[in-house]
């Protein structure tokens, strides 16, 4: 699946970012700052949003940088006309972003499934606070890892990364934009609330030490037009208005053409291409950050902040002897089974710590088929874990 | 035109061919539909603009009026419903240089879509909205809108339309936009002056075009077939531009006012930035790497290029004539 006749995702063009959108140097950042620095350090130069606690300042930072870089920032009426917008820029040739978190994506959902089926790149940060409803707004929490893939109605694939600190805020920003760029698709940075809100070290390197995935508009004769190419891979061009080619986008199952053809062999073969450019690349997708896993009894699989905390009770489980390892999800969508299928056939238990009443160790316990215990470390958000809970955890696993 | 022979025909010889995708010909619109006309005029007041018809840019939402982003041969986007105006927001800022237009029907744009209306307007938001006003969702079967008058009928209003209607132009006034006018899809010169005008303009220019719906309101309704209903606009309708838009109301089966009712000038909400951040930022302010005059001089410069096509246009014969 990961040859392609474009290339893989590795082999993407890659170029030097615009200097005027970075702001390169050593900082002491919180995350959502870090993630506006890295949007214009990748070449976004349109942020559509709607302020929401505790994203707003990722908005603020880039409504403030946004005259002296070129770029243009709009604080809409809400956050369904916030990724509308971002929708039409796109397509109106810019690379473009937004930022939210729980209540403000649930309204997005809408249009996050429009962009996925017209193969829109975006990039949507969504720093997350405790829910359901209003919930928490100044608390932590990682509750929305399943909105994130299944939010909108219908099946599709999206691409979500999750940052653990400012730094990796700034990284994943700019990664996400390459992927999305690449594959054409909504990439989501699921950061959550302490991670937004925590001051760290932030480096931004110089220009020509960032690559960036620039925008690939079709410019080929106008009779050979085509929005869309439904071949399960990634590195097609985009259109942007006013070039000439009259492109046509709908909601609509469609064909390559952009025309509505809402039928159920057509939906075969539109699906099949979203999901699959997507899920069939996941091998080039997907990073991961592991350590120690070779010869574990027993590995954490964890994710954002959580993983932060993880590491203390991973040191306090090592002095007592269990062999413990890592995994941290940089990328949570796709989803990494084909490691964890692995992991779960060395191990005696793997044990899965997040934010929330249990999400992701659903897609873990699926993954590993039995073949190891897994032990979920569930919170109902507001704060971080203690790491005592997950110690408890790993020695549980260990018996 | 009841066979596909004469259909391939009409695509060969229709005067609409460079405007309309003919490939994607029949449309989907009921016989006495006012949306077919309304494109006609829609069609001819582009052809008549001068306007570079690589750079204008058509965004629908969803329903019947929905579908005329699908029909238009330009860069084009069907969005989700009621969304338009801020994927058109989207579009223009994204590029200033593109015109920008949204046509659909009012259930989109000023119910599930109202919130998005208002406050483009507000921002006096440069793109032309125009609003095909039946009085019903046509696509669903017939279901009440913001707009349908007290007492008609509708699928969900199967007694009669208790609620209060919105006036459109009376909305749209409100909120901000600089250029309101109403007509009916009867007034096919009226409503291609219009378009025209409005894309000749900056700022939110907001049409209201008042249709038929023949196979749900007028047939719920009994109120005839389509060509019934152009008779009522004919009789019904009073032109009066300038009319304070408080007064635009229209109940059920009542007068209907129309014509230009605001065209007034204030800054852009692009303009608006450009004046603040080069306030901010000094001279060397630019968007998308281009500062204010040397956009200025692009501008100027496809101004002339339009007025020249325009000229041209204006000398051949009306299409459809």
């Amino acid at each position: 699946m990961n040859k392609t006749k474009n290339g893989g995702y590795a082999e993407a063009q890659r170029v030097a970012a615009d200097p005027k959108g970075v702001d390169a140097g050593a900082h002491f950042m919180d995350g959502d700052h870090a993630i506006a620095e890295g949007g214009l350090a990748a070449g976004c130069r349109f942020f559509a949003g709607y302020p929401i606690t505790p994203s707003t300042e990722t908005a603020e930072r880039f409504a403030e940088r946004a005259p002296e870089v070129g770029a243009l920032f709009i604080q809409m009426e809400d956050e369904i006309a916030s990724i509308a917008a971002l929708i039409g820029a796109a397509w109106g040739g810019q690379k473009v972003m937004t930022v939210t978190c729980g209540p403000g994506f649930s309204l997005m959902v809408e249009n996050l499934g429009l962009a996925a089926m017209t193969e829109t790149p975006m990039v949507i940060a969504n720093v997350q606070r405790g829910g359901p409803s209003t919930g928490m707004p100044t608390l932590t929490a990682q509750q929305d890892m399943m909105q994130a893939k299944w939010g909108p109605h219908g099946d599709n694939a999206i691409i979500a990364l999750c940052p653990d600190s400012p730094q990796e805020c700034f990284d994943l920003t700019v990664e996400a934009f390459n992927l999305s760029e690449f594959y054409r698709v909504p990439v989501i940075i699921l950061t959550d609330e302490t991670v937004g809100h925590m001051h760290e070290k932030v480096v931004i390197p110089p220009a020509d030490q960032i690559p960036v995935v620039p925008r690939n508009n079709y410019k080929g004769p106008k009779e050979d037009f085509r929005p869309y190419q439904f071949d399960c891979q990634g590195g097609h061009p985009m259109t942007q208005a006013g070039d000439g080619y009259r492109f046509h986008i709908t909601g609509l199952t469609h064909n390559e053409r952009g025309y509505p053809a809402a039928t159920a062999e057509q939906n075969k073969i539109l699906l099949t291409h979203l999901i699959e450019k997507i899920n069939g690349n996941a091998d080039q997708i997907i990073r991961l950050d592991e350590d120690q896993i070779e010869g574990a009894e027993v590995v954490v699989v964890s994710y954002g902040i959580t993983s932060r905390i993880a590491v203390k009770a991973m040191q306090d489980a090592r002095k007592e002897g269990i062999k413990v390892g890592s995994l941290r999800l940089i990328t949570i969508w796709p989803f990494c089974e084909k490691r964890i299928e692995e992991i779960s056939s060395q191990v005696k238990a793997i044990v899965v710590a997040e934010l929330n009443y249990g999400q992701m160790v659903r897609e873990v316990e699926r993954s590993a088929a039995g073949r190891c215990k897994v032990i979920s470390v569930n919170s109902c958000g507001g704060a971080v874990h203690d790491p005592q809970e997950i110690l408890d955890a790993i020695r549980r696993a260990a018996q | 035109m009841s066979t596909l022979n004469d259909i391939a025909q009409f695509k060969q010889v229709s005067p609409m061919s460079g405007i309309l995708r003919m490939e994607r010909m029949p449309h989907i619109w009921c016989p006495g539909c006012g949306i077919g006309s309304e494109v006609n005029s829609f069609a001819e007041a582009i052809r008549r603009s001068g306007i570079d018809q690589d750079k204008l840019t058509v965004i629908s939402g969803i329903g019947c009026t929905g579908r005329v982003a699908g029909y238009s041969n330009f860069d084009s986007i069907h969005t989700t419903h009621g969304r338009a105006i801020p994927v058109a927001t989207g579009m223009h800022l994204a590029n200033p240089k593109l015109k920008v237009v949204v046509f659909s029907g009012e259930g989109d744009l000023s119910g599930i879509g109202g919130n998005h209306l208002i406050h483009a307007a507000r921002r006096n938001m440069d793109m032309v909205v125009i609003c095909n006003n039946n009085f019903t969702y046509g696509m669903t079967g017939g279901q009440v809108t913001p707009t349908t008058p007290g007492g008609a009928i509708a699928s969900t209003t199967p007694y009669g339309n208790y609620e209060y209607p919105f006036s459109l132009p009376f909305l749209a006034d409100a909120a901000g936009a600089t250029y309101v006018a109403r007509w009916t899809s009867v007034h096919a010169r009226n409503v291609t002056q219009a378009i025209e005008e409005a894309l000749a303009r900056k700022g939110f220019s907001f049409i209201e075009i008042i249709s038929p719906c023949t196979t749900l309101y007028l047939r719920r309704n009994r109120l005839g077939d389509g060509v019934d209903w152009l008779q009522y606009f004919q009789e019904n309708t009073v032109i009066k531009h300038g009319c304070d838009t408080r007064e635009t109301a229209i109940d059920y089966q009542g007068k209907i006012v129309i014509g230009k009712f605001v065209d007034k000038q204030k800054p852009t909400y692009l303009e608006s930035v450009d004046k603040r951040y080069v306030q901010v930022v000094g001279d060397d302010y630019q968007l998308y790497g281009k500062t204010v005059p040397e956009r200025e001089a692009e501008e100027k410069a496809e101004q002339e290029r339009i007025a020249a096509r325009r000229a041209a246009a204006l000398a051949e014969p009306e299409a459809g004539a």
